[in-house]
């Protein structure tokens, strides 16, 4: 009898697996929707690019069959763009944590997403650096613990959604690992996409963060997801503060604007134009 | 302008070092540039912005000179030879992506015109500050190659240079020019495009199936497929083993990685190597000088020669891997060894070390301008004595 092969085999580097993740995680479940997608859209794999940084679903852009690179800390972002930029016909993705995306890499995110970059950036927000031990970082929740908030944290945290908006992303959406349909929907719209685009993937992380805040399993922050969760369509980002009582999910943006790559090429085409003209 | 368009702009030029360093990266197929503005290397990325769209090319000015490697290494990775150029603090901001580009074997060229510092120092000031920290910026153990230019002319033919070394070895390669060199107007003659040499990176030459990107040739360097050719590889700044895949706790890979990471520029540095030799066959004191001091540098011992002193010059073009050789030979023959820099003491530390028993006089500079001959000159009589 032939061995059955899983239906995501080809999408998968099968040598590096198994992954590093704990028993809970939502990090298998973003990997799981990414290559759906890209079985789905029937992309050619040799065109496509996974890029991330570093963290716990850092090591997904190695799990994935395609082209890929983990770059150093924060960097994944700019390391995107000059891939894209040089090779425009690449479909590149970045797919990073909170921390890596939004501390220490948050200045190259608001620049991408305000050039508009041809990138799409999918964040899993686990609340909290997970592979140093669960610290805090710039999406903890107000209240929560982590081992360096051993008296509950006190700073403000970003609304992911919001700070694409507002820097310019074409298309923005926020879900949660419960909504694997419409996360994979998602995914597949961005990717078809040109424009920077940003999809924010609520992701449990019971071993490190929720056992810290009263949700033990992953099955207790899934549980939680289910219960916050309203899917609110095109609703202000603004008002989509992430809260204890509810997580407002869905697509905030979706609007077309042409991408920095297509801007660049146009003005090369017409400087070289201009070149052949005037000889 | 008939020239315009043109990668290689045939011909005789009044030209300013920072242009002729742009020039020189184009001639050498440069086709991405990814920067951020500062003084004084801003005119690079100024020209480069002009010029790249002329002939295909991309110029993108990043957020910040952590974005700006960063994206170099994404284009290079991409398959088109790329360059940042920056000064002292930019510098500093990019040093653990050159490591990333060291421990990835990209290809990439990092102009540093170095101005004074530490901090934000005198930035239209020229330095040599940032020697070791082109060696050593970076933590781990890698071994930089890095080129100092002494003219307008040199800074465009080292430009081509650092490209061709950095697509031999794969590796990043810095060109490590002063505010002098990079602002001073000069003459400089460009070749027609077939005087030019011009080295590309190697291709794999096995099927994307046996392809492993970190497997060496014989020369310790591995071929490169870029991402969109079929070859579906991983790249990690992790430890990592031939197939690219990290490995983060065995001892064996991370001694097997470092020790060919590090070899392949030691193996070759007889290759790399260049120094540049003026007076020494007889000489009593020799001069070692890089950059726009060795300019002051040549004018002293000419006039010492004058004076009835047997002093030569030891130019060196390559700082990174240091000329140990070429710094021994001359140790042995004359009778004490005079060092320019225009800081407070760093390439004279290798000096002393490669001359051993030879006598080194150093002459430290900071601020204003380069040594004056005048200066240089009573250093070397005092080294006659």
């Amino acid at each position: 009898m032939s061995e059955e092969l899983h239906p995501f085999e080809t999408f998968l580097r099968r040598e590096m697996i198994p992954h590093i993740w704990c028993d809970g995680c939502g990090n298998g479940i973003i990997l799981n929707c990414y290559v759906r997608v890209l079985k789905d859209l029937d992309i050619d794999l040799n065109k496509v690019v996974t890029v991330s940084g570093i963290g716990c679903i850092g090591r997904l852009s190695g799990y994935t069959n395609t082209d890929s690179y983990h770059t150093t800390h924060g960097r994944a972002i700019a390391f995107a763009t000059g891939v894209k930029l040089a090779k425009p016909e690449l479909n590149v993705v970045v797919i990073s944590g909170d921390g890596d995306l939004f501390a220490i890499g948050g200045n190259h995110f608001i620049h991408a997403a305000r050039r508009n970059a041809d990138i799409k950036v999918i964040c899993a927000n686990n609340f909290n650096y997970g592979m140093t031990g669960g610290q805090y970082g710039p999406t903890t929740p107000l209240d929560a613990w982590t081992t360096t908030t051993p008296y509950g944290n006190f700073e403000h945290p970003f609304n992911l959604v919001h700070l694409a908006v507002a820097s310019g992303a074409v298309y923005v959406a926020r879900w949660t690992t419960l909504h694997v349909r419409r996360l994979t929907e998602s995914i597949k719209k961005a990717l078809q996409k040109e424009g920077f685009s940003f999809i924010e993937v609520i992701t449990p992380c019971p071993e490190i963060y929720g056992r810290r805040n009263k949700m033990r399993t992953g099955i207790d922050m899934m549980n939680w997801f289910r219960k916050a969760s309203e899917i609110r369509h095109q609703s202000d980002p603004a008002e989509a503060e992430i809260t204890p009582d509810r997580i407002v999910i869905g697509e905030f943006v979706d609007i077309e604007k042409p991408s920095f790559g297509r801007l660049l090429r146009e003005m090369t085409a017409k400087v070289q134009e201009k070149i052949m003209g005037g000889k | 302008m008939a020239e315009k368009g043109r990668a290689v702009l045939v011909g005789k030029h009044f030209m300013q070092g920072d242009i002729a360093c742009a020039e020189g990266a184009i001639a050498a197929g440069c086709r991405f540039f990814a920067g951020y503005p500062i003084t004084p290397a801003t005119e690079i990325a100024e020209r480069m912005a002009r010029r790249l769209p002329e002939v295909g090319g991309v110029y993108v000015q990043m957020e910040d000179e952590l974005a700006s490697i960063a994206a170099v290494i994404g284009a290079s990775y991409a398959g088109v030879k790329s360059m940042t150029a920056t000064s002292g603090p930019g510098f500093s901001l990019m040093v653990e992506n050159i490591g990333l580009a060291f421990m990835t074997e990209a290809p990439c060229v990092i102009v540093n015109v170095m101005r004074g510092g530490p901090s934000t120092g005198q930035p239209t000031k020229p330095g040599q500050q940032d020697v070791m920290q082109a060696k050593w910026g970076s933590h781990g153990d890698y071994e930089m190659i890095a080129l100092a230019p002494s003219s307008v002319q040199e800074i465009f033919d080292l430009t081509i240079e650092a490209f061709n070394l950095s697509e031999t070895y794969r590796t990043p390669v810095v060109v490590l020019a002063d505010e002098t060199v990079g602002h001073m107007r000069e003459r400089v003659t460009i070749p027609e495009v077939d005087g030019i040499r011009v080295v590309n990176r190697k291709k794999p030459r096995v099927s994307p199936g046996e392809y492993a990107p970190f497997r060496p040739d014989e020369d310790l360097v591995p071929p490169m497929a870029c991402f969109g050719e079929g070859y579906r590889f991983y790249a990690t700044g992790l430890t990592h083993d031939e197939s690219g895949h990290p490995s983060t706790s065995s001892a064996e890979a991370q001694q097997k990685l470092v020790q060919r990471l590090c070899d392949k520029i030691r193996k070759n540095a007889d290759k790399i190597v260049k120094t540049e030799r003026t007076m020494l066959e007889d000489a009593e004191v020799a001069v070692v000088a890089y950059g726009i001091t060795s300019r002051s540098a040549l004018s002293a011992v000419r006039k010492a020669r004058e004076a009835g002193i047997k002093a030569g010059l030891l130019r060196l073009v390559t700082l990174w891997p240091f000329p140990d050789q070429q710094v021994s030979q001359v140790a042995k023959k004359v009778d004490a060894i005079v060092v320019l820099e225009m800081n407070y003491g760093q390439i004279v530390r290798e000096v002393e070390r490669a001359a051993k028993e030879t006598p080194v006089i150093f002459l430290s500079k900071l601020g204003e301008e380069t040594h004056k001959p005048a200066e240089i000159l009573q250093t070397i009589r005092r080294a006659c004595r």
